[in-house]
């Protein structure tokens, strides 16, 4: 990402030069001053300024960092803005967690993938722009200011498609990223078990070759799949070796929910709404070619996606600036008590904080370094932020807001609802806080 | 767009960390605690000219006037560095404050008199007589009925050449003067943490010193405490990261229930929302220091910003590092409580978190 005209400028700092520098500096004037003492003579008539800046003089030497985007992103967030301007439903479409909902919400997708801005940052052979990531992170501050629909193709252009990027066979790459671009086949997840959550490597739902070795049966039980009661498709992850130790002898499977012996239960979520599903698996068989990665590396694979779920391309940063700065009309417009307007102010800081982390972390990537440990705070920061900036506004509403209204109040319980999931779901806070504190730390695993 | 130091940024910071790392020990900081005045002054000067020596106090002063050159985005590495070294001399307000001060007030002879005094005597430099306030900056600087002003709580009076001092007048609006320390008297003030060597300064009102008055005054003086929120929260940034890191070390070595005690979920996850607080107040910091070098318009809310999230991080961090520690923290043997001194005051110096919140809710307010 080379940015801005000070890119290639070289820096002068040649300390030891400096320092010969300033020692003929001291002998210059040594025999007029004694070295730390104050001056007994008022200074300007001591020290003749013939030497010193001129006026205007340029003291403020631009530094290589730079914090703007360039012309060329600018350009590119014109063209996003212009787009979403004309395609962004004037009316919010229903909840995605009902089949209606779900429908309108693919067409949406459809609608974004027929000019290529449903996956910016994908290959082009896939549907997408082959951009970089401070266009993704463009698009989706663009995405977020025009109050576009929620994606419902969430799980899979953003958990599965990162690791079938890095994992999946051409031939897996080209049968289903397009339709996963299109909104056409939509992903659900499916990982956590009734009694694996946390300990995400106890899972006991298990895959076996069948008789002619050409395919997998699977058996066992998933939870907590969002949008699992209408996917076409469940990504997860079964134990294939059951002697191996715990973490190996997992496998990553691509598995169509119409498969016979695939069953789903959907489960109303606190809003009533059936966002999540629990999918029973009853000698479902899977073919080779649906197995991401190799046989037996599950865990590596699926860790790989939850390093993208809590890194960088799950939650950018524009929907909490975005929302922060509704919560700081919410509160301008209608005033607060002095704690609401401490909250307002500190939503608005932890956004932005985020933004410039992600900016932070994003010109690494850029420069081709790895996202780094660092990342494992993220998730925390994001999932805390979320849940403060909606608590706020709820505070501000005050007796509004426990009413199911259409309009803003209703959508910030909405949110509020929503938030309050980000600390659970995705290796939840503690766990999270786990992984701070052995690998940023260095802290020894209890 | 590219967040991000140069090398040679990387560089400078990394040698500023090693000559601190011989000069600014914790024992030091330990004999500098024990010392008398004089002894604490000879320290003093003996550190302040191996920082001078290296440059790092003229910095950002152009090299027109012999200065480094550099930039903001070149300093906070540095006072991030002095901060997490527990630096008791007054690099923030020599390097960070005064020099850009100075700079931008040139060709005036005073500003220039008392630069080129920074550049080629390494005097270091007093900053007094601003307060910030949720409604912007406020003078605590009072008119004696002999026309003598006394501004209280200046650090770092004591050892320095020039003194820069505001006085707010409720007709005449802000004076900003560069006082030589010979036309001051500094009482001391004592305070918790050794290293915050405060005085009550007594200092004339003359046309001799006088930098700015009038609006020119008020923007100087606006800046100054935009720049000292950026500069202290690069100061905190670092006293966090050192605390944290002496926690977690501690953590590792300590070992109660036959284990050591950084093992047990209970003290991971304090250590954990320190370190979560400080690596998103590390960014903001930065950019504060990019918007001061570049002048942003938005400088202000991003200094405000940057020590509001800087003082909750460190606050954060000295609570939990003390807690971690535990007894042995609390006392005079273990080095941690140089480092919550420096964090107790520096949160609060120049504005503490809740009133730079107040500042960024009105700079939102205005956008």
């Amino acid at each position: 990402m080379a940015d801005g005209p000070m890119q290639h400028r070289r820096r002068r700092l040649h300390l030891s030069h400096r320092r010969r520098r300033r020692h003929r500096h001291r002998h210059r004037h040594r025999h007029r001053h004694r070295r730390r003492k104050v001056p007994e003579t008022p200074l300007a008539k001591d020290h003749p300024t013939t030497t010193l800046a001129p006026p205007g003089a340029l003291w403020k030497i631009p530094s290589v960092m730079d914090l703007t985007f360039s012309p060329q992103h600018e350009a590119f967030r014109a063209e996003a803005r212009a787009w979403l301007a004309a395609h962004v439903p004037a009316r919010p479409l229903p909840s995605l967690d009902t089949a209606e909902g779900f429908e309108a919400h693919r067409a949406w997708e459809h609608t974004l993938f027929e000019d290529r801005w449903s996956v910016v940052s994908w290959p082009v052979e896939y549907g997408g722009r082959d951009v970089g990531i401070f266009e993704w992170l463009v698009f989706e501050e663009e995405y977020y200011r025009a109050r576009a629909p929620k994606r419902v193709s969430q799980n899979g252009i953003f958990l599965l498609a990162p690791t079938m990027l890095e994992y999946g066979t051409e031939a897996q790459k080209t049968r289903f990223l397009p339709p996963m671009a299109s909104g056409d086949e939509i992903w659900c997840q499916g990982w956590s078990e009734p009694d694996a959550g946390s300990d995400l490597a106890g899972i006991r739902s298990r895959a076996s070759r069948d008789a002619t070795g050409q395919s997998w049966i699977l058996n066992g039980q998933k939870t907590w799949a969002s949008r699992g009661a209408f996917a076409e498709w469940c990504f997860g992850i079964f134990r294939t070796d059951p002697e191996a130790e715990r973490h190996r002898g997992l496998t990553y499977f691509l598995i169509a929910m119409d498969a016979p012996g695939v069953t789903v239960r959907p489960i109303p979520q606190i809003d009533g709404e059936t966002g999540f599903a629990e999918i029973f698996f009853d000698n479902v068989e899977v073919p080779e070619d649906q197995v991401l990665g190799e046989v037996g590396a599950g865990w590596s694979v699926a860790m790989a996606t939850a390093g993208s779920e809590r890194g960088l391309s799950l939650r950018s940063p524009a929907r909490y600036t975005e929302a922060a700065d509704r919560l700081f009309g919410l509160y301008a417009s209608r005033g607060g008590p002095s704690a609401s307007a401490d909250a307002v102010a500190q939503a608005h800081m932890d956004a932005e904080a985020y933004k410039l982390h992600t900016y932070w972390t994003a010109s690494r990537v850029a420069r081709g370094h790895a996202v780094g440990p660092e990342a494992s705070c993220n998730k925390i920061f994001w999932s805390e932020t979320d849940v403060a900036i909606h608590s706020a506004a709820l505070d501000l509403l005050g007796p509004e807001a426990e009413l199911l209204s259409a309009g803003a109040p209703g959508e910030w319980l909405d949110g509020y609802l929503f938030s309050l999931a980000g600390p659970i779901y995705a290796g939840t806070n503690e766990i999270q806080r786990n992984v701070v504190a052995e690998r940023l730390l260095g802290l020894p695993r209890g | 767009m590219d967040f991000a130091f140069t090398e040679e940024q990387e560089a400078l910071r990394a040698g500023v960390r090693v000559v601190l790392d011989t000069e600014c020990t914790p024992d030091a900081l330990r004999a500098f605690d024990m010392a008398d005045e004089a002894a604490r002054a000879e320290q003093s000067q003996n550190r302040w000219a191996v920082l001078a020596e290296l440059g790092a106090t003229a910095l950002v002063v152009p090299e027109s006037a012999d200065g480094l050159g550099l930039s903001d985005v070149d300093l906070v590495g540095v006072l991030e560095e002095a901060g997490r070294a527990g630096l008791p001399e007054p690099l923030l307000q020599t390097a960070a404050l005064a020099a850009p001060t100075l700079t931008a007030l040139l060709p005036d002879p005073a500003a220039a008199a008392a630069l080129a005094a920074l550049v080629h005597d390494d005097v270091s430099f007093a900053v007094g007589g601003i307060d910030v306030t949720p409604t912007g900056p406020a003078s605590p600087t009072e008119v004696s009925a002999d026309g003598t002003l006394r501004t209280p709580r200046v650090e770092g009076a004591r050892n320095a050449g020039v003194l820069l001092l505001a006085v707010r007048d409720a007709d005449s609006g802000w004076q900003l003067h560069a006082v030589p320390a010979a036309s001051c008297t500094a009482v001391h003030t004592p305070a918790l943490s050794a290293s915050r060597d405060l005085s009550t300064v007594q200092w004339p009102l003359t046309s001799d010193t006088l930098l700015a008055y009038g609006v020119a005054a008020e923007a100087a003086v606006g800046l100054l405490a935009d720049r000292a929120a950026a500069g202290t929260a690069a100061l905190l940034i670092g006293l966090a990261d050192r605390m944290v890191a002496m926690s977690a070390a501690y953590a590792k070595d300590r070992h109660q229930f036959g284990k050591p005690i950084g093992s047990f979920q209970a003290v991971k996850h304090l250590l954990a929302d320190a370190r979560v607080a400080l690596e998103f107040a590390r960014p903001a910091t930065y950019r504060a220091a990019w918007s001061l070098a570049t002048a942003q318009p938005t400088l202000s809310h991003d200094a405000s910003m940057a020590k509001a999230m800087a003082s909750d991080a460190a606050d954060l961090a000295a609570r939990v590092a003390l807690q971690v520690h535990g007894a042995i923290g609390y006392t005079w043997e273990c080095d941690l409580h140089f480092f919550l001194k420096q964090t107790w005051a520096l949160s609060r110096a120049w504005g503490d978190a809740a009133t730079h919140r107040r500042l960024v809710l009105a700079q939102l307010r205005a956008r």
